[in-house]
């Protein structure tokens, strides 16, 4: 296939990944607006109004941050697993296999879904939150830039999850019992330094915690972790969960006989 | 040119199962070629490794001369397939499910919907396109593989049991419309266990059992080995027992109204019939007994089986030989 069969390829994957979430947006779109303003209502509202400031922020303002990269993780997460795993259940993932689309176009294809569906969340729960707090952007650069490669991290996560998932059952194992605490220790809702030293170290260990960071340092301006590194740890995640999704391809791992 | 050439293809599946053997198989461009054999004789496997669904374990398929290890994705090209299941998104709409295949060979969208709505009329779904291919019925669903396989124009068109649980009228259309395809220059591999349809259909025909291709010819010169054929004739005036000059030949009656015959030298349908014409006996109608290809294909099942088991039974005898 040439550059532009092979784009063609690309824009038609992308097309009815986005298609299709956006056909069940009562599923998938909807759910995070309902669950963050609750967030919102209970922490921010109720709870936060009784707490001190954080790093010369609200308690509200200080959650805003990792609410919407939580909903971007989860949804990005979300739409690769769930969206691989039917097509290997119903077998359609065999439109794919019998045609000529080269494997990288397939796996980008299915990361662009997941970020289209990041994104799009991502933006309805900063519109919600935007009615609880007033927060300004501080870097769009790093927000967006954060925001895109989170999103295409956890939908190679997704996407590695659904090729190795055998029964519905193991495509939420790994969100319920990985994604959700990492996330939540990920200090969305306090930064580490209100934790003692030793649980300061254990956290550093969280990926997801320089993510969380990096999108607040955008947002907010501040962070617990340094954006070099933090960008150097989403890259090499980037990187190494790339190589493997398409070891998995190539080699037809769950998906070929 | 050769649309398709397999060399000693074998698969071994990852719980030991030697499903291929060792599969030859060629099929000139233009043909309509039959691959028959039993559940389990290993056709779907090999379409499976020919289409890409199937990872082989030795051997070499060629598709229009182009190696499938070599450059995959042109050989994948040429390649439509029906599969015998189901395997397309079942909450999709019908137009999308085509407009996306022909996406996927890297067809533009507005080329797509044409040949969507070309497919989709002459296989008389149009009027189904906006609906999800899970509210179709079973004769709809295959004629959607079929035009989601044709979505591309390819130039060998794979069917694996095309036309298994679909009625009399949709089979004998489907029939139509693939004839027709062939006509217009398009090579199809068909498999199916109605063997009539194979007969009436195809030119070609290789027989796979237990892994190995156990007959590789012309349909015509294949039907030309039978040497039997036995046929039902049914009687205007009921007859008690046959006239003793019909002991000399396999000739017998069925009950009192029918007569079953075994048409073989030096019986003749001309001298089966003088026969009856000698003793008045009135015939109102004939058929086949069983499909001429299907009485062959279970010979040649039988053959092949007798002879696996002889050379099993001489290893054995070799081995026992050898331990004393």
């Amino acid at each position: 296939m040439n550059l532009q069969e092979n784009y063609q390829a690309f824009k038609t994957i992308v097309i009815k990944e986005f298609l299709r979430f956006i056909r069940i947006w009562i599923q998938t779109v909807l759910p995070p607006v309902v669950t963050t303003a609750l967030y919102f209502v209970i922490f921010g509202e109720l709870i936060g109004s009784q707490l001190a400031p954080i790093d010369g922020y609200s308690y509200m303002d200080y959650i805003v941050p990792g609410l919407i990269l939580m909903a971007v993780i989860t949804h990005s997460y979300a739409n690769v697993v769930s969206s691989f795993y039917m097509a290997k259940f119903q077998k359609s993932i065999e439109e794919l296999l019998v045609s000529p689309v080269p494997n990288h176009i397939i796996l980008l294809g299915y990361i662009s879904g997941g970020v289209s569906r990041g994104f799009i969340v991502g933006f309805i729960v900063a519109l919600v939150a935007r009615y609880f707090s007033d927060f300004h952007i501080h870097s769009y650069w790093i927000t967006f830039g954060i925001v895109f490669l989170t999103a295409i991290l956890f939908s190679l996560a997704g996407f590695i999850n659904a090729i190795y998932a055998n029964s519905f059952d193991d495509i939420s194992i790994i969100p319920t019992f990985v994604l959700t605490p990492l996330t939540y220790l990920g200090g969305i809702f306090y930064s580490i330094s209100m934790l003692p030293e030793f649980w300061q170290k254990v956290s550093l260990i969280n990926p997801i915690l320089y993510m969380v960071n990096s999108f607040r340092y955008g947002l907010l301006g501040i962070s617990d972790t340094n954006m070099t590194h933090a960008l150097l740890i989403i890259f090499s995640f980037i990187i190494v969960l790339y190589s493997f999704a398409m070891h998995l391809l190539n080699i037809g791992k769950g998906i070929k006989n | 040119m050769k649309a398709l050439s397999i060399k000693k293809l074998e698969k071994v599946y990852k719980n030991n199962f030697p499903a291929l053997k060792g599969v030859d198989l060629e099929v000139e461009e233009g043909d309509f070629f039959a691959l028959l054999g039993s559940n389990g004789a290993g056709k779907s496997t090999t379409i499976g490794i020919i289409s890409g669904l199937v990872n082989k374990t030795a051997g070499q398929v060629r598709i229009f001369d182009t190696d499938i290890d070599t450059d995959p994705a042109k050989a994948k090209s040429y390649l439509g397939l029906v599969p015998q299941e189901f395997n397309f998104n079942q909450f999709e709409p019908l137009i999308e499910i085509l407009i996306n295949q022909a996406g996927y060979y890297g067809i533009n969208r507005k080329l797509a919907y044409q040949r969507a709505e070309q497919y989709l009329r002459q296989l008389e779904l149009w009027d189904k396109r906006h609906e999800m291919a899970r509210e179709l019925s079973g004769g709809m669903k295959r004629r959607l593989m079929i035009a989601r396989a044709l979505v591309h124009n390819p130039r060998l068109l794979i069917l694996d049991e095309p036309t298994a649980g679909v009625d009399i009228e949709i089979r004998r259309s489907m029939w139509t419309f693939l004839t027709e395809l062939n006509r217009q220059g398009v090579t199809i591999i068909l498999t199916t266990h109605y063997l009539e349809e194979a007969e009436s259909l195809c030119k070609n025909i290789a027989i796979i059992d237990h892994g190995i291709t156990i007959e590789h010819s012309n349909m015509h010169k294949l039907l030309s080995q039978l040497d039997r054929e036995t046929i039902i004739l049914y009687l205007q005036n009921s007859l008690q027992h046959l006239p003793a000059e019909f002991a000399n030949y396999d000739i017998r009656l069925a009950d009192t109204d029918t007569i079953e015959a075994d048409i073989k030298a030096p019986l003749t349908m001309n001298k089966l019939f003088s026969l009856f014409n000698a003793h008045n006996i009135e015939i109102k109608g004939m058929r086949n007994k069983s499909n001429r290809l299907e009485h062959l294909f279970m010979c040649l099942l039988e053959k092949n089986r007798n002879n696996t088991a002889l050379l099993e039974t001489i290893q054995q005898t070799h081995a026992e030989t050898e331990q004393l």
